[in-house]
């Protein structure tokens, strides 16, 4: 009887060929991020150096330069939108937590789960006609709202379901001691998941730091030093769109600079958001 | 979830006057803080209604099927962005799918840890890489690439058709398509695995056990449990697709015009909000500039609404089975 069930060969064939497929398909994947960081790595090493990092973008035409104002710009629009998104976006995910109870509150994810699927062009639209149209004036604070809203969707997220995973126990022995729940949840539960919430804020800032559509009309760039919010800033990754759809090739070399600075950063941050993260499960 | 729900409330110490109002303000602010969200979700919504209406009432619905695009007579169509964004982002989502789920099969079904865990590692950190490096990756490499190799052979062998014949310049719609496709396979890597993983292992068991190998278990028995959940990921790819922006406007050769091949450049939504925005002169223009992304948020709400509505249902389902 046992030899009936045994395989035959086109079965055995076809299961080891749906296997090389799948694990082909995978190894595709994976090695896409090897060729796309080779490639920036190679094409992008040659136009490191300390005048790149240093030095204000060149005339068109002038070989040379750098993009030393797009990264600080870049610092300046990131910052001020995590500086933002930190209160709303916790102080939401922890009323969530809480309080979050009913059709409200259901409203409330449902809207950020809206608000995550977004296409970031459209949020650059939204700071365009609240922040840059009435004063009609391009600001790199507008960009740091566009930027805000990008985050918050994540940050609410993380922040909920890192308090909601706070062990009871934890919580009981907040109560246990007779405290208020403000003081329990800001003393006790808090702490506890605050490597979580790290995380999520961590990713949250990955995403913005490489996002460009919505600077394209907020931010709008600029050839110089720039520092205050109210004004047009450079940023790092509007440099490396608009080099790159330039025609000129000391320009291209220079969008491989930059897009090596910008995928390095990108790639820390989330390596530190898994880092945080691991940390966190760890102490549990 | 309050911190008394655990305990019995007769419990609890009663909390003095100052605590209790300091509780109430505590709450009040994480309310306020919540509010200010809704409304800035809100307020997007209203601000792109509000900015469109010149458009939306010059044009009516016209302006989804009008083919014009043009600022010097102000009329404004949007039907060739329309149709460079569902075609680009189509390319995208049957490529991605194909080469996601399969990834994702391996993944949770076959790999090992120490080969799944790097891999899996990999394909998140692609996730991760900022759209305009995708971009330049696109226009300097892939771009060339498909123009010298895989253009010309869909050309000699499938030419006849009209998708595949016309001029190939390199930037297009399937350079777009294809770039967009790499953009979202780990979207659809990443929820297909952990949906797979998520299938409980009574109905491997019960497979093998009537004799089935690893693959059929795997095709008959543990992707179609997961199906609806799978079909919600691909969607939510396809949403990032279609609102994708800086990658798309860099390889699809920006040309307001519905051709019936892949190798033609085109126009997304997006992309000509990217391009024009700036230079939006008159207000009916810009209006219908606005316009544009009203669609796009109305169309990533219906996507993205759908996407996680299978998803759930999906969940809920295993749910109820265990």
């Amino acid at each position: 009887m046992i030899a009936d069930v045994r395989l035959d060969k086109g079965r055995r064939a076809r299961s080891a060929l749906g296997l090389i497929a799948t694990a082909f398909c995978s190894a595709l994947a994976a090695g896409l991020l090897v060729v796309l960081l080779g490639y920036v790595i190679i094409q992008g090493w040659g136009a490191l150096n300390p005048a790149f990092l240093t030095q204000l973008p060149r005339p068109v035409g002038v070989t040379g330069g750098g993009v030393a104002n797009g990264i600080v710009g870049s610092l300046i629009i990131v910052g001020i939108a995590t500086l933002m998104a930190i209160p709303v976006g916790i102080l939401t995910g922890l009323y969530l937590a809480v309080y979050g109870r009913g059709l409200a509150a259901e409203l409330v994810r449902f809207l950020a789960e809206v608000l995550s699927g977004l296409p970031s062009i459209a949020i650059g639209l939204f700071a365009y006609t609240i922040l840059v149209q009435p004063f009609s004036h391009f600001s790199a604070f507008s960009a740091a709202f566009a930027f805000t809203v990008l985050m918050l969707p994540l940050m609410i997220r993380t922040s909920e379901e890192a308090i909601r995973g706070v062990p009871t126990a934890i919580r009981e022995g907040a109560l246990a001691l007779g405290l208020p729940d403000y003081e329990g949840i800001l003393h006790i539960v808090l702490p506890v998941a605050r490597p979580l919430i790290v995380t999520g804020l961590l990713l949250a800032v990955a995403r913005v730091t490489g996002e460009t559509a919505p600077l394209l009309f907020t931010a709008f760039g600029s050839q110089f030093w720039e520092i205050n919010p109210g004004n047009p800033m450079a940023e790092l990754s509007l440099q490396i769109f608009t080099y790159a759809i330039s025609p000129y090739d000391d320009w291209h070399r220079q969008a491989w600079g930059g897009a090596l600075i910008l995928i390095l950063a990108v790639l820390v941050l989330n390596v530190g958001a898994r880092l945080a993260l691991s940390r966190g499960s760890r102490k549990r | 979830m309050r911190l008394d729900e655990a305990a019995a409330p007769a419990a609890r110490r009663t909390l003095s006057v100052r605590e209790r109002i300091a509780d109430r303000m505590f709450r009040f602010v994480l309310l306020a803080a919540t509010l200010l969200f809704v409304a800035i979700v809100l307020g997007l919504f209203a601000e792109l209604v509000h900015g469109s209406w010149e458009s939306i009432t010059t044009f009516g619905l016209a302006f989804v099927w009008s083919s014009q695009w043009n600022p010097v007579t102000n009329k404004f169509g949007a039907l060739p962005f329309i149709y460079g964004t569902v075609v680009s982002s189509a390319i995208a989502i049957a490529v991605a799918s194909v080469v996601g789920i399969a990834a994702a099969i391996f993944l949770a079904e076959f790999a090992p840890r120490f080969i799944a865990r790097p891999l899996s590692f990999f394909i998140e950190l692609l996730a991760a890489v900022p759209s305009v490096v995708f971009g330049l990756w696109g226009l300097f490499v892939l771009a060339p690439i498909l123009s010298a190799t895989v253009d010309p052979f869909f050309q000699r062998t499938l030419g006849f058709l009209p998708l595949f014949s016309g001029n190939i310049y390199g930037v297009g719609l399937l350079t777009a398509g294809l770039l967009l496709a790499l953009m979202i396979v780990p979207t659809v890597t990443a929820i297909t695995r952990d949906l797979i993983l998520a299938v409980p292992n009574e109905l491997r068991e019960a497979s093998i056990a009537l004799g089935a190998t690893r693959w059929e278990t795997t095709m008959r028995v543990v992707v179609p449990a997961a199906r609806v959940g799978i079909i919600g990921a691909c969607v939510l790819a396809l949403g990032r697709a279609l609102g994708e922006t800086i990658a798309a406007t860099m390889v699809i050769g920006n040309r307001p015009a519905i051709s019936a091949s892949l190798f033609a450049p085109s126009y997304t939504l997006s992309s000509v909000i990217a391009n024009e925005f700036t230079e939006a002169t008159s207000s009916i223009y810009l209006s219908a500039l606005l316009e544009l992304g009203l669609l796009l948020f109305i169309v990533s709400i219906i996507v993205n609404g759908s996407a996680r509505l299978m998803m759930w249902s999906m969940v809920r389902r295993q749910g109820r089975a265990r």
